[in-house]
């Protein structure tokens, strides 16, 4: 119990929410460390994922990634981001590697997701359409996308969480952000500052899926969602991956 | 009379949730060696009366006793080893081979190898399959095929009953008709107590010794032979199940062998004259006439045609084309007769002449045959 | 990923080559020691989600939370999970074992559930009716008719705790992950990072392609065409 009286104390103080290593500043770093490689992440893998979907190729493909991408161990990607960062760009250790890392992580939940929601569009409502008339781009754009959105949705809010609550393992290699707090504290044994860190991690991963949630209510019409109903451990464990 | 075999005694089933009970105090009674069919339209509770037999689904109250134990004595599961148990999507086992599925009774009796072997082959060849299925699985069989070895499963044991719901449901009206011949052949070899539930009223016909018509809420509206069903529906609700074309669907239920005589027909021999079969036409009112060759019906010609004609046998003469065994049921006769240009049914064995019916044949046959055993 | 990773160890050469070679014993012993942690975490898993599987099946109220907590435990972030634990039980492997092996149990409750679940109603009732007792009904019918999906299941645990595994190097395990967290200590030694990074992923992909031969092999009626 005794940690977590620590954590709240130093959570309430706000000398800690101040200064170059406080709680904003590491705030703002892991906001800085996530969202770049979730988006970039989200450029690359959906529009793969509604292309493969749509035209049904690389079933054998995508099922391939999905066994790929699940056998790689986090810290393998976080070793790859540094060797990329360190020694083919030549850009320090403190950012880059942990964004390769990220990004790299966000593609395969992104891609496989996206794909898998593109193609189980049910067929006769493709059919249906076809069938008035739509070509195969208005089949896309104003079919397939909408029916998918809900899932793709779900994918995206999983991929930001899996991004946001792996971010930590930066810090492991120099990195910022809140796991900054939980690698250093654990380092000095001192556990408060540690459960501090997890629990801002925490906060941060639920506000994370709450703001993706809400983008998704912006965007996509009420009569389509709930399709989906995955809460995110389901949806996390589909893809296979531990945080 | 014989022995009751199932006794139904107040059998209610209430099921959580619903207002009605789905069944309500059902009484019934059926005798060994009876194939009783239980019809009646959907939600009346057929299936579920069925199913406290075996307790697949446990009677709310009521007795219930297979014979003559309680079913409620044993673990439902002990009871169940004794009753054979067909459903309609069959349920083989995918994973065990065609032969480890029709022995699944007698392993879990405890049979040794050898005997279960055995029956396993004994039922292969009852039920008509192919000795080399045995190794195959489920998965590499035809729809009729599995049906088969569904039926053989639930005889492996050899239980004196046998219950089936809806068995025939899911398969083609061509192969059903089929199943429902290979049941009755069956059951002229086993004679187990057989309980079949169908929503079909002609399979319920077709199949069963008695029949019992259940209305919503497993109300027994009637429980009767065919006949007696189609002669003396109890209620406008069994009227409106038989449907219409009643007299039509009672002729269904004899055959031309039951009739206590055949009539020769309007036909003649080879070697009769021509004015012999202008005779024998006006004998019977008709406007035609055969010519037989010994046994063997050559064919028909009008009467006109014979006229003048010195031999019968001389006269060119048209094939009947339209003949009945006499298994045919009399509704497959006054079908014959509808067909034929003479308005007649030539009945025959193989190429052998036998006689004709006509349609006064057939009324004659309604009106007076009721008093049946 | 893997072209990089290899191409720079071919540009390394030598140099790696002589590291391989001078720690061999060194890289089996953790390579044992990843193997065993993945091991007897899986055994481990398997035998406890068996049970709250039973559990659930039978008591369907538990259901919901059973599921719930295990889905709970696998949104962990793995690096705060091995630390909260040390405090409790030290530096030692049953840290690690019981870290892993928490991991584990959303995959395996799950697909042990959909599995049993998913065995199709009208086998299980002809299952019944034949007299089969309840007991026996789950092991000869329902278990193997599960086989698969349960064994899809086991597949993704251990590609999942194998990568895991790595994480342990922060209580003083890792088996191959051991050499991630010696080369970030030493100033990116690169053949060690990369045996780290790449010796788990060699590891998990040999493990999915044998755990998918066994379901082969313990499936043979899946296979055979319908007539």
């Amino acid at each position: 119990m005794e940690p977590f009286i620590d954590a709240f104390g130093f959570l309430t103080d706000p000398a800690n929410w101040s200064g170059n290593r406080g709680i904003l500043v590491r705030f703002i770093e892991h906001v800085q460390l996530s969202l770049p490689p979730l988006l970039a992440a989200m450029l690359v893998a959906i529009p793969a994922g509604v292309l493969a979907g749509h035209f049904r190729r690389g079933q054998a493909i995508g099922t391939f990634i999905a066994n790929v991408g699940r056998a790689i161990p986090t810290l393998a990607l976080l070793v790859f981001g540094l060797i990329l960062s360190v020694r083919v760009f030549d850009l320090g250790i403190s950012y880059w590697p942990t964004v390769f890392a990220l990004f790299f992580l966000a593609l395969h939940p992104l891609f496989t997701n996206t794909y898998t929601a593109v193609k189980n569009v049910d067929r006769s409502l493709l059919e249906a359409a076809r069938g008035m008339g739509y070509d195969e781009r208005q089949l896309l754009w104003e079919v397939e996308l909408p029916v998918a959105s809900p899932v793709i949705f779900t994918a995206i809010r999983v991929a930001a969480v899996q991004v946001v609550a792996t971010a930590p393992i930066g810090a492991l290699a120099a990195g910022g952000g809140f796991g900054r707090f939980v690698i250093d504290g654990f380092g000095s044994r001192n556990y408060g500052v540690m459960y501090a860190g997890i629990i801002l991690i925490a906060l941060l991963a639920v506000a994370t899926e709450r703001t993706v949630d809400g983008i998704e209510r912006l965007v996509v019409p009420r009569e389509l969602r709930g399709a989906s109903g995955d809460d995110v451990a389901t949806v996390a464990a589909n893809t296979g991956r531990a945080v | 009379m014989a022995d009751a075999m199932i006794e139904l005694r107040g059998a209610t089933k209430l099921f959580p949730g619903l207002d009605h009970p789905a069944v309500d105090a059902l009484d019934l009674t059926i005798a060994e060696g009876e194939l009783v069919t239980l019809v009646g339209p959907s939600g009346c509770g057929k299936t579920t009366t069925l199913k406290m037999i075996n307790r697949i689904v446990e009677p709310t109250s009521g007795t219930i006793t297979v014979g003559g134990h309680d079913v409620m004595e044993r673990p439902a599961h002990l009871v169940r080893r004794d009753i054979g148990y067909v459903i309609q999507q069959i349920g083989l086992f995918p994973h065990h081979t065609i032969a480890r599925n029709i022995a699944t009774v007698p392993r879990l009796l405890g049979w040794e190898d050898d005997r279960t072997a055995a029956r396993v082959d004994e039922l292969i060849g009852l039920m008509g399959l192919d000795p080399g299925m045995k190794e195959r699985y489920p998965g590499e069989l035809s729809g009729g095929q599995r049906q088969r070895v569904g039926v053989a499963r639930a005889l492996a044991a050899d239980p004196p009953v046998l219950l089936m719901d809806e068995p025939y449901g899911a398969v083609d009206p061509l192969v059903r008709g089929r199943l429902q011949d290979q049941l009755l052949e069956l059951q002229r070899d086993l004679h187990k107590t057989i309980v079949f539930v169908t929503h079909d009223i002609d399979e319920a016909m077709r199949l069963g010794d008695r029949i019992a018509i259940l209305n919503l809420g497993g109300v027994l509206e009637q429980f009767d032979t065919p006949e007696e069903l189609l002669r003396a529906p109890a209620n406008e609700f069994v009227e409106d199940f038989l449907g219409g074309e009643r007299g039509l669907k009672r002729l269904a239920l004899r055959c031309v062998a039951d009739l206590p005589e055949l009539r020769r027909g309007s036909v003649v021999p080879a070697d009769a004259t021509g004015a012999d079969a202008v005779a024998v036409a006006e004998e019977y009112g008709g406007d035609w006439c055969g010519v037989l060759d010994g046994d063997h019906l050559r064919g028909w010609a009008w009467v006109d045609q014979f006229r003048g004609a010195a031999r019968a046998g001389d006269v060119d003469t048209r094939r009947f084309r339209v003949g009945i065994t006499r298994d045919s049921t009399l509704r497959e006769a006054l079908d014959a007769m509808v067909r034929s240009s003479t308005g007649v049914a030539a009945v025959f064995d193989g190429d052998r002449y036998l006689g004709m019916l006509q349609l006064g044949d057939l009324t004659a046959e309604i009106t007076t045959g009721s008093a049946h055993p | 990923m893997i072209a990089i990773g290899s191409g720079l160890v071919l540009a390394q050469g030598a140099p790696a080559g002589q590291w391989l070679i001078q720690n061999t014993d060194a890289i089996v012993r953790r390579g044992l020691e990843h193997l065993q942690l993945t091991a007897i975490s899986i055994a481990l898993g398997l035998v406890v989600s068996i049970v709250l599987s039973v559990i659930a099946l039978r008591y369907r109220r538990t259901y919901k939370p059973i599921t719930t907590a295990a889905g709970i435990v696998f949104t962990i972030p793995s690096i705060a999970l091995f630390p909260v634990l040390r405090p409790y039980f030290g530096l030692t492997a049953t840290t690690a074992i019981i870290g892993l092996t928490l991991y584990t149990l959303l995959f395996l409750i799950r697909n042990i559930l959909v599995g049993i679940e998913g065995v199709p109603a009208e086998i299980v009732e002809a299952a019944e009716g034949q007299g089969y007792a309840r007991n026996r009904l789950f092991l000869e019918v329902q278990l193997p008719l599960a086989l698969p999906v349960i064994l899809a299941g086991v597949r993704i645990a251990t590609v999942t705790t194998i990568g895991l595994v790595t994480i342990t190097g922060l209580i003083g395990y890792g088996g191959f992950g051991f050499f991630i967290f010696d080369g970030l200590r030493s100033n990116l030694y690169l053949p060690k990072l990369l045996v780290g990074a790449l010796a788990p992923m060699v590891m998990a992909l040999v493990a999915d392609g044998l755990i998918q031969l066994l379901e082969r092999a313990l499936t043979p009626w899946s296979r055979r065409a319908a007539a």
